[in-house]
Formats: structure tokens, C-alpha cells, sequence
């Protein structure tokens, strides 16, 4: 019974560690590109951590920063609990925007709460069908939903653009052609004491809502069961396709919200401030946490407190803008490659280390599982 | 082989360790030392651009040059929420009571947002959009009648002009733009009657193949004369070059891209007009309120004239210049004024001087301009 | 009207020619790389990189030529990577494709600041319509050695999967992993030379952007060509000489637009301007079967 444990526990933390392991490895690669073009990656670091976690107001930003990419991940999550790639975020996060400004502009007289519902409802619907019909096509014509989802990324920004400069357009929006604002009193607000909006509660509740509904509700099991097995989905009695739909509707609404975030907590109207990227980082976001809801958290952390200090850095350091896209480029590089070699080298370095810790039955126990996972 | 990898890697980390431990030095303290006024620069894009940042760059530029001002930029940043937290961070991290946020979009909400909660902070945007009764008293906006240089680059386009057809390659039809592409068109019309501006709307401020292409079919219909109101408008004056037509320039100074071709174009004087905003700022002056003017207040300045200009073109173009910089001034917008769809704007003898608003909400094309923009 | 028409026309032909190169490019090199089993999204990233150094090596050595083999080098090391770091159990061609965009596009936005103000040597150009004396025509068909070279590469890659070991042995690669190793072939090995390969090609397509059309570089070079890519081949159903054709429509797609609005309709530029993905989309829903299985390489996963 107590092995059990550990060994499940460790299964949990080998996937933590290794990414850990990879993190750090990166920021060596990154430390020696700084070294390379002469900047002292002492500062760099330094200013890095004071910008994202070193004080209240960089607190804050980070979390600011993670709002949009909690949401918007869950377009490349979800689905990827079938073996499929999607990567429409950008696209779901735009419709999901759009609609819920447009259903806020139609509900101006309503109360607070109606019209917050009606503009969550109508993100999450807009953003779930967006994406719910790269399923359709994937399940009905074979369509790859990588590319599908991709071109519908294009498409909604291209939609976007022509609704807000033209039949969508508030006139007094001069130079910068937007719908109508919501109104001030329909703003999303901020949690009282601080600076950070409300989106974070919402990034965090659909963290742990679909997490609960993987792990306990029957639809969710059969979702791990089948991942994208025809087979085994009938054998619980569920079609491919109700899965794939459902997922693809559920992904897509909840990147929808994103957009109404945006535009609820921030701009009060929809322009082309809505597409900012945040659709292509989710992407990246959805992979390092390996799809796993809960690692979303974390990971966006990471994304937020580069995003934060990435403005610290370039006025302290004079370093340009790119420096932090590069930074970004190795994390993901190392972490995503680090997978071809975690298991293997880990497991000779630990043996050559000759750990003779206490616990070491524990480390046995770790080797014995790579061992397993990596023969399987 | 792993051993290998290991062992770099140790070496990288000894290497990173060890110039982290000699770069101890290297203190980048916040000005807020005695009398130190410390400014903080944000732009939308890449600050070397050749075009609208890289004209703030060089603004930004001039103040680093006076004694006792502190200048931090940031660059590439979108007009989402890292809009606002940049500005903040710029509050609190570098100690700036001085932020210009350059770009047009960055006004609302961010800029308004931040100085309400920050009052002691000035903020200078630049747009002109500022409006006294709905506005805090720490902001001021800034913006020049560029369209009188561009008006002078009309007539010097229409007299070195061949085919009598004349190009302009904007972005969006906002009314900033649409107001460049009227004062192009009449002074070239100013010049010969005849004279047809042809418009191509990219529907982006920065993509050059767009711009590439829609320089050559206008090339293709016989237009020899190209200008525009891109972010950088390097393309398209290089690709006019290559076609073997003439360009005039927007936002800098673009003379060494064309030496054949390049005639002439209108252009900021940012570091003239920083550099008096610092000073007011430092003599305690209110910096509230709308800033604006145009050749005469030295806000716009016109491109050298290349080689292709005639002196009698130049002439003509200065004997303008002189009226524009006269007490009297020149009107570019005077009855009658019949817009492209046959609307009259303005009768015989109306007319509408340059600080008048309602050419800030322009959303017509006069005649002469071939082109259409979507209904508002 | 009548001369309007022509105008649109001529102006879409010669954006489909100016245009496509660099997709051809890149979707050639796509295509190599999904032919032996593998998906490299990363080709935008290895093309923004060849786009920079391309035009770095030119302005440094007054070379153009040289900054093409520079940037189909520099391409290839991308390539090589994702080949062989896909080559390990566990990572994900997808995210790491994705990843090696952020990387190549950092590196080049990076190195490339100083790069933005000079003016490199461009690649020339000559017109194949000696027929005629209208400037339009001439225009419209000035061409550069880069296309040419991109049509006898699809050629000889059309037949070359068809006919030559070397094809046979990528397409073994691709379409049966066992039989490949069975016929006792490193499969690694194959798709990460492929993927070398490919990525030279990209490389090059990027190098066409900063040093013939629109000629020059900056950070806004790139809108997604080396993304587009992977649609591309799916577009031409992996046959190289339909990579061709696929691009040329693409190419005249993105031209219209511009050309429809210098010809004086310019309603809707948006949605003119999302044409090659409407088009792209509508193809790939009509063309998609989920019976049909045989044309797609079977190992790839997709």
C-alpha cells in the first residue's frame, strides 16, 4: 500500500521534475546566448525576477498577464485528450470576443448580471461553435483539424476586421475603428484590493471544472478511455463523434471567454486590439503542461512572469524586444526536446551519481518506473 | 554520447556562474536620484522600423541628450492590458513621471486608465485626442497637421507627375488617413485639375507584401507617383524605385531609398517638439490639453526634394510652404469641395480651417480619388 | 470596364508569379518533409531566419547569391534539429515545430535590427514576355531566377519520389516505418535529412522575400507563409508539380485584393484579403474523405 503511493506519487512528480530539469537547462542555453552577445546574465536575471514576482505590483501583472492564456490554452488542451492538434485559439478567442461585445451593445439597458451572463454565454457559444465545427469536420469529412483550425484563425481575424470598420462600427471610434462600448457599468471589474480583473477567477474555475469533469464524471472517462478510439468508444457506448464535438464545443467556448475577458475587463469593446497572439502562446501553453489541466497554472505562470518582466528587462538592460521572443523560443525548444532524453539520461546520471540519500528506496523506485515507462 | 552532453553542460553552467560572479558591477539604479526627471517611451512596434516608431525613437533620442533626463523605451507593445502594466511599471519600477505612449490606440483605455490612478504622473499621448470635459488634467495629447506637408507633397508629385494618375497606399480608411489622402489630392489638384489619386487600403499598418503588391498594380494601371500611410513605408518606396517610378515619403526622412525617384514627403519633428515638452515640463509648466500645429509650429517638417523635382515644381511647392508658415496660413479644405460619390462637402467659399474638429471625423474621399471605403 | 478586366488580370497573373515563390519554396520543402513521415510546422521559423541572414550575407559579401545558399544553409540547421530531436521518443513534431517558429523568429528579429537600414544587393530580374512592348505585360512577367529554379526543383522532385531509389526510400520512410527498417533503413536518418532538406528550401523561400520581393528585410517580412506551408501541401494533395499550380493560386489570391482596389473596388479588402484561406478551407472540406487514405504518407499523423 505504501509503495503504491510513492510510486504514484513519484509518477505525478516525474513529469513536474522533468520539466523543472528542462527549465533550468534552458536558462543555461539562454544565460550563454546573453554571454554570446555581451549581456551579463546576472542582470538579466535579476531584473527577470524582480519583474514578474518581486514586488506586489509585478505579482499582479504576472497574474494579469496569465488571464487571457489560462482560457485560451484549454482550445489546444482539450482536444488533445483525443490525439488531435488544434490550434484555432487565436480564431475562438476573436468570435469569442466579438460576440460578447456585440450581445453587450444589444443588452445596454439590462441589469449588471443579465448582461454579463448574456455575454458569457454568448462568447462561450460563438467561441464553442467556431471551433466545434473544426470537429464536424474532422469527424464527418476526415478534415485535418490542425490546418482546418488554423485557416479558421485567418478567417475570424479577417471577419473581425470587416464587422468593426464597418457595419459593427461606433462612429465616434475614429482612428481607431471599434464597436460600440459596452458601458462603464458593465465593466468586469477588479477583485477588491487589488489590480488584477476577475478573468483570473474565471481562467482558475475552468482550470478546476475540467479537471473535475476528466476525472469524474463518466463523460470524462470515457473521453480518457477512448482518447480518439473508435473501438473502444463504442465500448462504452458513446459515438466518436458526440466526444469529438462535444470537446471541440467545450474547447472552443471556453478560449471563446478569453475574448470576452478582453473585452469586458479591459477594452469595453471589440477591435483589432483583440488580436494580440494570445491564441498562438495558448498553443504552447497547452503543450509544456503536457494537456494536463492543472498544469495549465503553473505554466502560464511561467508565460505571465515572462510577459511581466519583459518590459523591465528591455529598459534596464537596452536589450531589444526580441531577446525575451528568443528566451521563449529556447524554454519551449529545450522543454519540448527534453522529452527524447528525460527518460533515458535521467536514469544513467542517477546511477553514476550513486545517490546515497536517505530515501533512497524512493529514487529506486523512480528508476524502476522510468525503467517501465520507457520500455513500454 | 550523454556523458558528452552532461559534461558541456556542467562547463556552460561554471561559464555562467563564473561571469555572473565578475558582472557584480553592473547597478542599473532607478533615477530617482535629486532633480533627475525620468521619461518613459512607449511604442507600438519595433523601434527601429524606418518609419512611425523609429520617428518617436528619434524624438525619444533628442531628450537623452539633455542634462538631467532619464529616458526608458519599450518596444512591440500591443495595445492590450501589457499597454497599461508597461505604463505602471514605467510609474513604479523607473520612477518616470513623464510617459508617452505613442500610439494612437493606446489612449483608450490605457492612457486614461493609468492617469487616474496615477494623478502626480503626466501623461503626453500622441493623436489629438484629448477633450477637456471628459478627460483627467494630467493628460495631454499632441499631434500635427501633417496634412499640410503632405498637401506640399501633393503639388510636388502632380508637377513631376507624367501620366497625371498618382497612388496612395494606406492601412485603414480612418480619418487621420483619409485626411492625408484629401490633402494629397488637392494640392495635387492644385496643381492640374486632372490629376486622379488611385487608393489601396492593405487593411494592416505593417505588412510589406501587401504593400509590395499593391505598389506594383498600381504601377500596372500607369500610376507614376506612389506614396503612403503604412507604419513603414520602406516597401513601397523601394519597390516604386525598382519599377522605375517616383515615391514620396511618410513619417521619416526616406531619401537614401530612392536616390532616382524620391521626390519628397512629409515628416515629424519629434525630437523639436520632445524636447519643448520637456522643457515646459521642467519650467513647471501644465503639459494638459490638446498640443497641435503644423508647418509653421515646426511639428511637421517636408522631406529634402530629390533630384527628380523641377525647380519649378519646387517653386510652387515653397511659395505654399510660405503661406502655410504665414501668419495667414492656407487652407487646404475651402468650397467647393464634391466628394468621390458626388456629395457636396463644402460650397464655394466655405471652408474649413485646420483646427476645425469636424475634419477629425473626415470619412469621405474627394473627388479625384478612385476608391471606395465601407459605409460608417 | 472591358480594360479594367484586363488590368485585374494582368495584375493577378503578376502577383501570382511575384507572390508564389516563396510558397513554393516552402511548400516543396513541406513536402519532402511530410513524404518521409514527419510534420514540420517550423517552417515559418527557418524561413524568417533565411530571410535575415539571406540579406546579411548579401549586404556583407555584395553577393546576393550568396545570401540565398547562406539562408537555405541556415535553414537547414533548423531542420536538422526538428529532425532529429523528433527522431527521439516523446516529442511532439507538432509543438516542437511551433517552438522553432518562436526560436527562429527571436533569432532573426534579434540579429536583425541593424539590418533594417542598409540596403543589401537584391537579386535582378528579367521579363519572359520579349513578345511584347506593353510596360503591363513586361511587368507583369518579370520573373527572377529563384522561380524557375523552384519550378525544375518541383519537377525533379515529382519524379524523383516517383522514380529514383532515394524518392522510394523517403517514401518507405513515409508510408510504413516497419518496412523501412526491414529493409534495413535508418528511418530516423531518412527524416532527418529530408527535414534538412526541406528547411534548405525554406530557407531559400525566405531569402526570396528579403532579397527580390518585396526586397528587403523587416520584422513584418513573414505573414505566415511558412504556417500556410503545411496547408499548401495538404492543398496539393503531397504531389510536388501540384505544389506548383497551388501556390500560383495562392499567389494570384493574394494579389487580388490590391488589384481589384487599384482597379477601383475597394469594398470588403478584409474579406478579398482572406480569400486564399477561404479558398484553401473550401478545398480542403471538399477534398477530404474519410475513406480516402492513400494519398497522404501513412505514418504521418495527420
Amino acid at each position: 500500500m505504501a509503495k503504491n503511493s510513492t510510486t504514484k506519487l513519484i509518477s505525478t512528480l516525474k513529469p513536474v521534475l522533468n520539466t523543472l530539469v528542462a527549465l533550468s537547462i534552458s536558462l543555461v542555453f539562454f544565460a550563454l546566448f546573453l554571454l554570446i552577445i555581451g549581456a551579463s546574465p546576472k542582470e538579466v536575471f535579476t531584473y527577470m525576477i524582480e519583474g514578474s514576482v518581486g514586488n506586489w505590483f509585478s505579482i499582479q501583472n504576472t497574474l494579469l498577464m496569465m488571464a487571457p492564456l489560462m482560457l485560451v490554452a484549454f482550445c489546444t488542451v482539450l482536444p488533445a485528450k483525443l490525439g488531435m492538434v488544434v490550434i484555432g485559439g487565436e480564431g475562438a478567442l476573436v468570435v469569442g470576443g466579438l460576440a460578447s461585445a456585440v450581445t453587450g451593445i444589444a443588452l445596454a439597458d439590462a441589469s449588471y448580471a443579465l448582461t454579463m451572463s448574456g455575454m458569457f454565454l454568448s462568447a462561450f457559444l460563438a467561441g464553442g461553435i467556431w471551433i466545434g465545427f473544426v470537429g464536424l469536420l474532422k469527424y464527418y469529412k476526415g478534415a485535418n483539424e490542425t490546418i482546418v483550425s488554423l485557416l479558421m484563425n485567418y478567417i475570424a481575424i479577417a471577419l473581425l476586421n470587416h464587422l468593426v470598420e464597418g457595419s459593427l462600427r461606433d462612429p465616434q471610434s475614429l482612428n481607431k475603428p471599434s464597436t460600440y462600448h459596452i458601458g462603464e457599468s458593465k465593466m468586469m471589474g477588479d477583485i477588491a484590493g487589488t489590480d488584477v480583473h476577475y478573468g483570473v477567477i474565471i481562467g482558475l474555475f475552468f482550470i478546476l471544472f475540467t479537471y473535475f469533469i476528466y476525472h469524474f464524471t463518466t463523460f470524462g472517462f470515457s473521453v480518457r478511455i477512448t482518447g480518439g478510439n473508435k473501438k473502444a468508444a463504442r465500448l462504452v457506448g458513446l459515438s466518436l463523434g458526440k466526444i469529438i464535438l462535444i470537446t471541440c464545443f467545450l474547447a472552443g467556448g471556453i478560449s471563446g471567454l478569453a475574448g470576452m475577458v478582453e473585452v469586458t475587463a479591459i477594452h469595453g469593446r471589440a477591435n483589432a486590439s483583440l488580436i494580440a497572439g494570445f491564441g498562438y502562446t495558448g498553443i504552447l501553453v497547452s503543450f509544456l503542461s503536457r494537456h494536463n489541466p492543472i498544469a495549465v497554472l503553473p505554466v502560464t505562470f511561467l508565460f505571465g512572469a515572462l510577459a511581466a518582466s519583459n518590459g523591465l528587462i528591455q529598459r534596464r538592460c537596452e536589450l531589444p524586444d526580441a531577446t525575451m521572443v528568443v528566451l521563449q523560443g529556447i524554454i519551449f525548444v529545450t522543454i519540448i526536446g527534453w522529452e527524447g532524453f528525460s527518460g533515458k539520461m535521467a536514469l544513467q546520471s542517477f546511477k553514476k551519481l550513486k545517490f546515497n540519500l536517505y530515501g533512497s528506496k524512493l529514487l529506486a523506485d523512480t528508476f524502476s518506473n522510468y525503467r517501465r515507462s520507457y520500455k513500454s | 554520447m550523454y556523458k558528452n552532453i552532461f559534461y558541456c553542460l556542467s562547463v556552460f553552467i561554471l561559464l555562467v556562474a563564473s561571469s555572473c560572479g565578475s558582472s557584480t558591477s553592473t547597478e542599473v539604479a532607478g533615477s530617482d536620484s535629486v532633480g533627475n526627471l525620468s521619461i518613459g517611451f512607449v511604442y507600438i512596434g519595433s523601434k527601429s522600423d524606418y518609419g512611425y516608431n523609429q520617428a518617436h525613437s528619434e524624438g525619444a533620442a533628442a531628450l537623452k541628450n539633455l542634462s538631467g533626463v532619464t529616458v526608458y523605451e519599450e518596444e512591440n507593445v500591443p495595445e492590450t492590458m501589457d499597454a497599461q502594466k508597461t505604463m505602471e511599471s514605467m510609474i513604479n519600477m523607473d520612477k518616470s513621471t513623464l510617459i508617452f505612449p505613442t500610439s494612437f490606440g493606446y489612449f483608450d483605455p490605457h492612457a486614461l486608465e493609468m492617469a487616474k490612478k496615477y494623478p502626480d504622473v503626466t501623461f503626453l499621448h500622441c493623436g489629438g485626442l484629448y477633450d477637456k470635459s471628459k478627460h483627467p488634467g494630467n493628460v495631454g495629447s499632441y499631434f500635427g497637421y501633417i496634412d499640410e506637408a503632405v498637401y506640399l507633397s501633393g503639388i510636388v508629385a502632380a508637377s513631376t507627375s507624367k501620366t497625371k494618375k498618382l497612388g496612395y497606399i494606406a492601412a485603414k480608411p480612418i480619418p487621420q488617413v483619409l485626411r492625408n489622402i484629401n490633402a494629397f489630392a488637392l494640392g495635387a489638384q492644385s496643381v492640374d485639375p486632372s490629376v486622379t489619386v488611385t487608393v489601396v487600403f492593405t487593411g494592416d499598418w505593417f505588412l510589406p507584401v501587401k504593400e509590395a503588391e499593391a505598389a506594383n498594380s498600381l504601377a500596372d494601371q500607369g500610376v507614376d507617383v506612389i506614396t503612403g500611410h503604412v507604419d513603414s513605408p520602406k516597401v513601397l518606396i523601394e519597390t516604386a524605385e525598382k519599377r522605375g517610378i517616383y515615391s514620396v515619403g511618410y513619417h521619416t526622412d526616406q531619401t537614401p531609398l530612392a536616390p532616382k525617384g524620391f521626390l519628397t514627403g512629409a515628416m515629424w519633428n519629434w525630437p523639436k517638439v520632445y524636447t519643448d515638452f520637456v522643457n515646459n515640463y521642467k519650467a513647471g509648466k501644465s503639459l494638459s490639453g490638446l498640443h497641435r500645429g503644423g508647418l509653421k509650429e515646426g511639428i511637421v517638417m517636408l522631406a529634402p526634394y530629390g533630384p527628380a523635382v523641377s525647380e519649378a515644381a519646387k517653386a510652387k511647392a515653397e511659395a505654399i510652404k510660405a503661406e502655410f508658415m504665414s501668419d495667414k496660413g492656407h487652407t487646404i479644405f475651402k468650397g467647393p469641395l464634391v466628394s468621390s460619390t458626388g456629395k457636396q462637402i463644402l460650397k464655394a467659399g466655405e471652408e474649413l480651417k485646420q483646427q476645425d474638429p469636424i475634419l477629425e471625423s473626415m470619412d469621405y474621399l474627394v473627388k479625384g480619388v478612385n476608391g471606395s471605403i465601407p459605409a460608417l | 470596364m472591358d480594360q479594367n478586366f484586363w488590368l485585374i488580370l494582368l495584375a493577378i497573373i503578376g502577383g501570382a508569379i511575384r507572390v508564389s515563390t516563396p510558397f513554393l519554396f516552402v511548400s516543396l520543402g513541406e513536402c519532402i518533409t511530410e513524404k518521409s513521415g514527419r510534420i514540420n510546422l517550423g517552417h515559418e521559423g527557418s524561413m524568417i531566419m533565411g530571410a535575415m541572414v539571406g540579406y546579411g550575407v548579401s549586404l556583407f559579401t555584395g553577393s546576393a547569391w550568396l545570401g540565398i545558399l547562406a539562408a537555405g544553409c541556415i535553414g537547414s540547421l533548423f531542420g536538422l534539429f526538428h529532425g532529429w530531436i523528433c527522431g527521439k521518443k516523446g516529442v511532439n513534431d507538432i509543438a516542437m515545430g511551433i517552438a522553432l517558429i518562436m526560436l527562429g523568429t527571436g533569432l532573426a528579429f534579434f540579429f536583425g535590427k541593424s539590418l533594417i537600414k542598409p540596403t543589401a544587393p537584391r537579386l535582378d530580374d528579367f521579363s519572359l514576355a520579349w513578345w511584347s512592348s506593353v510596360p503591363q505585360i513586361t511587368q507583369a512577367f518579370r520573373i527572377n531566377w529563384l522561380f524557375i529554379l523552384g519550378i525544375i526543383l518541383a519537377v525533379v522532385l515529382h519524379y524523383g519520389f516517383k522514380y529514383s531509389r532515394w524518392g522510394m526510400i523517403v517514401r518507405v520512410a513515409g508510408e510504413n516505418e516497419e518496412a523501412g527498417l526491414a529493409l534495413g533503413y535508418n528511418v530516423n536518418k531518412i527524416r532527418t535529412i529530408s527535414s534538412a532538406l526541406g528547411t534548405f528550401l525554406s530557407g531559400i523561400g525566405g531569402a526570396y522575400l528579403s532579397l527580390y520581393y518585396p526586397g528587403s528585410w523587416n520584422e513584418g517580412l513573414s505573414s505566415g507563409q511558412g504556417l500556410m506551408a503545411v496547408a499548401l501541401v495538404i492543398f496539393a494533395r503531397w504531389k510536388p508539380m501540384q505544389c506548383f499550380v497551388a501556390s500560383l493560386l495562392f499567389g494570384g489570391a493574394g494579389a487580388l485584393g490590391p488589384a481589384l482596389q487599384g482597379a477601383g473596388f475597394s469594398y470588403g479588402y478584409y474579406l478579398f484579403n482572406a480569400t486564399p484561406y477561404i479558398l484553401t478551407l473550401i478545398i480542403i472540406i471538399t477534398s477530404s474523405s474519410k475513406k480516402e487514405s492513400g494519398v497522404a504518407p501513412a505514418e504521418l499523423e495527420i
